[in-house]
């Protein structure tokens, strides 16, 4: 099976070792996996923040670089609900019939990261090896934005060592939500503040998820706060096994 | 000053930004554990009742399909409500504003001789400010909702558009009843507090023969209007007064009798979490010998139509004011209702205001969330409310992006340059090379970075981040497929 990564912008820049993972991970399951050079972003951030043309220039270039590939692999949940949410309405907006066409072919070939594994890989186990206690937060794109569904937990139950802590209240948003995040900073710190309790209350070692941008919320919180728990992607996770444990371990 | 400890400002013409108005809020623990509290014990009643419903989601497609039809035949049912209503003895008047609202129904009741009016809770009186103005014409308002004379007494504003006092505990109302009913050894206890209100209303109900309402539906096949309550507060106004005025938006219409099956059903579960409105009150023009002998129903307008006229904005009017997305916003849960400086809170009232505003105030509400859906989730008639804020969101930029000072605003600023970055790979590999300098002189020796200015201190206000990696993913990736040739 082929596949094409697309990294996504802050996971290029901020978060390398989960494109590692992915990478690690996939190989081990037998992918031939490839990386397109001129990805940059998918114009999430723009969009988000009302720059829809700025949007739209980013969702142009996404389509057209990924014309002929057959799995476009996204490690990002809301990126991909960026894609398969907003691209529609910015096409219709802005595009002509030509670029709709070509999304419309792109669009079936996108998946996340769990996705890609459960509904195209066909596997719940990937051999990983995990010996912590963790608690998973499922990020509202994922959730809501993509519907994952128990696609996460069938794979974590297959993880070797690994205990797991039900996160309370799993459906709120941890307050990130992009530009939110210092838009109206007080209001995401009141959210962080109430997420940051629920998780820790779980007393996991580790808060997973399988998006690094409420990562980068919690674990920034995490760090600030000198909070017994740090936070991992989940593909880090899914890629660690015992001889190879995650790079976060080291 | 009311005892929240601020003076909520309801206007959206005067209100402060949203991010703002959120600091004392923010900074008052007594107004966030009340409303986390109240939100908490209403969305576990509704997650329960809508947990029995097993056709839930085809209630919703019903509902949403109902709303989007009245919408779209708007003119024919309005037309038609107001023809039916007429032939039941009804009065229709169009009113295509607030100011044309207010004077109406100031001429209606200097028609009565009226000085006092009794009131049943409508947000669309407080949406055209009609008690202020009453007042500033000689004329009292009372309202007759619990939670509304709460407010009243506590000269307080609504922050919730079914629970308008969610914000004030019980020992907060034992104070404002025993102050202002004179009632010096008055308890907190739910049953005293109400007999005190059941005593101040009785009079009003007997002695004040004029009343007003809104409407939860008004029905164009029979021309009849339908008032949800839980008080009774509403069944006593609309059976002692002389005179009724209603006063609804025009979005409030539904084409059949029937659409009442599938919409009471979706109004009480998601909004109070009950299976019934404890009382639902239809009436049909007027009645002889029972009930108002008079009754006046104002269409209000208010920028309705113009929002009608937009596609992806239109479903903004199917909403039924249940509150659902409100109960359910994790921003909301943080900051209550009054400081979206508007009788419309919550994501329902991040996307209604400013548009009921023309997108000339309110432009800080579209931006007051974190889009993460919940509210889309949960609402009975499938407003894609986070597809609403993203289109004003847009608006708004398109019209501030024009201004000289936010063309140099660092957000502004740095979304236009990361634009261009994001369009050329080898510029955006270049500014990570640039950004890993650059930030690297804030990255402390823990390989975190403490602190940031402009912008970025908004991010390290409360969180650290951690300094940029020395080598990028992608950096990563060219060196290993150069290793393995």
């Amino acid at each position: 099976m082929r596949a094409s990564l697309f990294i996504t912008c802050y996971n290029d820049t901020l978060f390398p070792e989960t494109g590692r993972a992915v990478v690690k991970l996939l190989e081990k399951l037998g992918v031939e996996l490839d990386f397109h050079p001129e990805q940059t972003c998918c114009g999430q951030m723009h969009a988000n923040t009302g720059f829809r043309g700025e949007a739209y220039c980013q969702a142009k270039r996404f389509v057209r670089m990924y014309q002929d590939t057959e799995h476009i692999v996204i490690p990002s949940s809301s990126c991909v609900a960026m894609i398969r949410d907003q691209y529609p309405g910015l096409f219709e907006q802005l595009g002509n019939e030509d670029l709709r066409k070509q999304f419309a072919a792109v669009l079936p070939r996108v998946y996340e990261l769990s996705e890609f594994l459960i509904d195209k890989l066909k596997v719940e186990d990937v051999g990983a090896y995990f010996p912590h206690k963790v608690t998973y937060h499922a990020s509202c794109h994922g959730l809501r934005g993509i519907h994952l569904g128990d696609r996460p937990w069938r794979l974590m139950n297959k993880v070797r060592g690994m205990e797991q802590v039900a996160l309370p209240n799993l459906d709120r948003c941890c307050g990130f939500g992009g530009t939110f995040s210092v838009k109206n900073g007080e209001v995401s710190s009141a959210m962080l503040a109430v997420k940051l309790q629920d998780v820790m209350s779980t007393g996991a070692e580790f808060c997973t998820a399988l998006d690094n941008s409420c990562l980068m919320h919690l674990g920034g919180a995490m760090h600030r706060q000198y909070a017994g728990m740090r936070t991992i992607h989940l593909a880090e996770i899914l890629a660690s096994t015992e001889a190879a444990p995650a790079e976060a371990l080291a | 000053m009311s005892h929240t400890g601020y003076h909520p400002v309801l206007d959206p013409t005067h209100a402060a930004p949203f991010p703002k108005a959120v600091l004392p809020v923010l900074r008052n623990p007594q107004l966030r554990k009340n409303v986390a509290h109240a939100i908490d014990v209403i969305q576990a009643k509704r997650g329960k009742l809508v947990a029995e419903k097993t056709d839930w989601q085809e209630l919703r497609t019903a509902a949403s399909a109902i709303r989007t039809h009245a919408l779209e035949n708007l003119d024919f049912y309005l037309e038609q409500f107001e023809e039916r209503c007429t032939a039941a003895g009804g009065t229709v008047h169009w009113a295509a504003d607030a100011a044309e609202a207010r004077q109406i129904i100031l001429d209606l009741l200097r028609e009565e001789n009226a000085s006092e009016v009794i009131k049943i809770k409508t947000m669309t009186s407080a949406e055209i400010q009609l008690n202020p103005f009453l007042k500033a014409k000689g004329i009292r308002a009372y309202e007759t909702d619990l939670a509304e004379i709460i407010l009243q007494l506590g000269e307080d504003e609504p922050s919730h558009i079914v629970v308008p006092a969610l914000h004030v505990n019980r020992s907060q109302v034992r104070e404002i009843f025993s102050r202002t009913m004179g009632l010096k050894d008055l308890s907190d206890e739910p049953r005293e507090l109400t007999n005190a209100a059941r005593n101040y209303l009785r009079r009003k109900f007997l002695d004040i023969p004029t009343a007003i309402s809104g409407a939860n539906f008004l029905v164009a096949e029979t021309g009849a209007v339908s008032v949800v309550e839980s008080e009774g507060n509403g069944r006593m106004c609309l059976t002692l007064p002389r005179t009724m005025i209603t006063i609804a938006g025009i979005e409030k219409v539904l084409p059949r009798f029937q659409d009442l099956e599938v919409m009471l059903q979706m109004l009480a579960r998601s909004a109070t979490g009950e299976r019934m409105n404890p009382y639902t009150s239809l009436w049909t023009g007027v009645t002889p010998g029972d009930g108002p002998q008079k009754f006046h129903v104002i269409l209000l307008d208010n920028g309705r139509s113009s929002i009608l006229a937009k596609k992806t904005e239109r479903q903004t009017l199917k909403c039924i004011r249940c509150a659902a997305c409100m109960n359910t916003c994790p921003v909301y849960r943080q900051t209550g209702g009054h400081a979206y400086g508007s009788v419309y809170p919550g994501p329902i009232g991040a996307i209604l205001t400013p548009q009921l505003m023309q997108m000339h105030y309110a432009q800080t509400l579209p931006f007051a969330s974190s889009l993460c859906g919940a509210c889309y989730e949960v609402c009975p008639v499938k407003i894609n409310i986070p597809e609403v804020l993203l289109e004003l969101r847009s608006q708004v930029t398109n019209i501030e992006r024009k201004h000289l000072s936010r063309f140099l605003d660092p957000m502004y600023l740095g979304l236009r340059i990361a634009n261009l970055i994001f369009s050329r790979a080898w510029l955006f590999h270049t500014s990570q090379f640039f950004g890993r300098f650059g930030l690297g002189l804030f990255t402390r020796k823990d390989g975190w970075i403490h602190s940031l200015p402009s912008v970025g201190g908004k991010w390290t206000q409360t969180r650290d981040l951690r300094g940029l990696p020395n080598q990028t993913f992608h950096g990563w990736w060219a060196a290993r497929t150069k290793e393995a040739k």
